[in-house]
């Protein structure tokens, strides 16, 4: 069974929930930006939470399935169509065979997540099926998804269908993941003061057009560190907010770098790390204080939210 | 008693031991000192230990916490409750010794006149000095593999590019600063390449995918001295 790629879109890689236990040897954890959709894009077809599947990156790909696959696409608001026939996110859709699957731009968010029942057969590389794109291993051939490719799908399951059946159940990401409201982000402190404490906190910021999945690049009023001197290398965190000498700083996401010089002003929680993967260039945020209690009990609600969801999916018919 | 002077928090789920703020070979001797100790008896949710000049970052797996009140609170009582990084660690702690052969100069190594000329050397004495000290691997970063190295003759240094080249070679052996190091995998870079190895650095087929790992020991041998001297 495979699925091939007409067109890549933008980026499309291979992602699943990351590789962990390797920074001390310089790699990076990779893995979905927006855990939360990569997660619900599994959970809908039946597959577990951390299975490889497709980030999609600002306009998507146009794929054909050789054989009936069951799909979801979960996370930014995008344009799928399947042979012509319009498609909706955070569902559960079967596909018969030969189908050719069309995902547009992302007109709300940045990242979309494609995920097939028994996902991507791909070589598991230092623990993940993620692709690393800056150090070019693991996914599909270290790197980016191009026009060509054959990705074979794992399990083998087949829907018996002759035509697209959109499943009438859907999901709801809110609270965790929603376009409306305005992005607000909880920090916990970093290790270096800034000269005037509130300075992050007083205004909005906007995402620079240079962001990419190593880091949003923030534009706003410029920040000053309390103390100036400069830094060795120290390591770093997806979540560390850094403060380059601009003035500008930098949220480091999952491809980011395991060390780095840069004072370190504070770190974004996880829980929040699904809205940040969905801030597109001119997009604006605002940050706000937290601390560890705080964070932790934002991250296990948010946790018991995805549970209850996959139970109510699998409870399904 | 600890050897680390303070433990910050690294957002979430990881620590940060500091152990100075300067690249110094004794303050990092104790990184990997305490490094070591902690993986000797490694926890199974300490997913990560990694070592920088002079910090040494605890990576945490929230999840299995999942009933503890503060994860980053449990886990600074339970590292108060252990004698880590003290001189007895340290001497238990093996160094493996790398020995890598480097071709400098010419096309393998574009900048050698260029820091022999910041030396007032000349690049024969270069490449002796570079060849004459021993190394530590202070700790790997920027790319997978990449070994910044502490230990260099001080009067090689020299800054970096001020634009970076857009390409240089795998197995680059490079000068930034008071550092040396080798870089992995072809691309950009702003070190000053005096010379080239066919050592591989990194390769995820291999059991450890790195050459070199943080607290290693490195000489480099000049490749056309070593092959005239063969039989």
């Amino acid at each position: 069974m495979s699925i091939a790629v007409l067109a890549p879109g933008l980026l499309s890689s291979l992602q699943d929930s990351g590789r962990q236990g390797w920074r001390h040897l310089g790699v990076g954890r990779s893995g979905a930006l927006d855990p939360l959709s990569f997660s619900l894009a599994n959970l809908l077809v039946g597959n577990p939470a951390d299975t490889a599947a497709i980030e999609i990156t600002m306009s998507g790909p146009r794929l054909r399935f050789v054989h009936s696959a069951r799909i979801s696409i979960c996370g930014a608001q995008v344009d799928a169509s399947l042979d012509g026939l319009s498609i909706p996110r955070w569902r559960r859709v079967d596909i018969p065979a030969g189908s050719e699957l069309r995902i547009g731009a992302c007109r709300v968010g940045v990242r979309a997540y494609l995920a097939v029942t028994g996902g991507f057969a791909t070589k598991c590389v230092l623990g993940s099926m993620s692709t690393d794109l800056r150090a070019g291993f693991g996914g599909f051939d270290g790197r980016a998804l191009q026009a060509g490719d054959e990705l074979a799908i794992a399990g083998g399951f087949q829907p018996q269908c002759d035509q697209v059946v959109v499943d009438t159940r859907w999901i709801d990401p809110a609270p965790d993941l929603d376009f409306s409201a305005p992005a607000i982000i909880h920090v916990l402190p970093g290790a270096d003061a800034l000269a005037a404490p509130d300075a992050l906190f007083a205004d909005e910021w906007q995402v620079g057009n240079a962001s990419n999945r190593q880091g949003l690049r923030l534009q706003g009023s410029l920040l000053r560190i309390a103390d100036p001197r400069e830094r060795i290398s120290e390591p770093v965190m997806p979540g560390t907010l850094q403060l380059p000498a601009d003035g500008q700083p930098i949220l480091l996401l999952a491809d980011a770098q395991t060390h780095g010089g840069y004072p370190r002003i504070a770190h974004a929680i996880r829980a929040d790390w699904p809205r940040l993967a969905q801030l597109r260039p001119g997009d604006s945020l605002r940050f706000v204080r937290c601390d560890a209690g705080k964070a932790q009990r934002k991250l296990i609600e948010q946790r018991q939210r995805l549970a209850r969801m996959a139970i109510a999916i699998a409870a399904r018919p | 008693m600890n050897d680390f002077l303070v433990v910050e928090t690294l957002g979430e789920d990881a620590l940060l031991l500091r152990f100075g703020d300067a690249i110094d070979a004794q303050i990092n001797r104790r990184v990997h000192a305490c490094a070591a100790a902690l993986q000797c008896d490694r926890p199974d949710w300490l997913i990560d230990i990694v070592p920088a000049f002079a910090t040494l970052a605890l990576c945490i797996d929230l999840d299995a916490f999942a009933d503890a009140r503060e994860p980053l609170t449990e886990v600074r009582r339970w590292l108060q409750s252990r004698k880590l990084g003290t001189g007895a660690d340290a001497v238990v702690a093996s160094v493996r010794t790398h020995l890598i052969k480097v071709r400098y100069g010419g096309e393998s190594g574009p900048d050698l006149e260029a820091v022999a000329a910041h030396a007032g050397l000349l690049p024969d004495a270069v490449i002796d000095r570079h060849c004459a000290a021993e190394y530590r691997v202070g700790m790997l970063g920027f790319a997978p593999g990449f070994p910044y190295l502490i230990g260099m003759d001080a009067g090689l240094a020299m800054p970096r590019h001020a634009t970076p080249r857009t390409r240089v070679d795998a197995g680059s052996v490079g000068i930034a600063g008071a550092q040396t190091g080798i870089y992995p995998r072809s691309g950009p870079g702003g070190w000053q390449i005096i010379g080239r190895t066919d050592e591989s650095l990194f390769d995820v087929s291999r059991e450890c995918p790195a050459l070199l790992e943080p607290g290693d020991s490195v000489r480099f041998i000049n490749a056309a001295e070593a092959d005239r001297s063969s039989p």
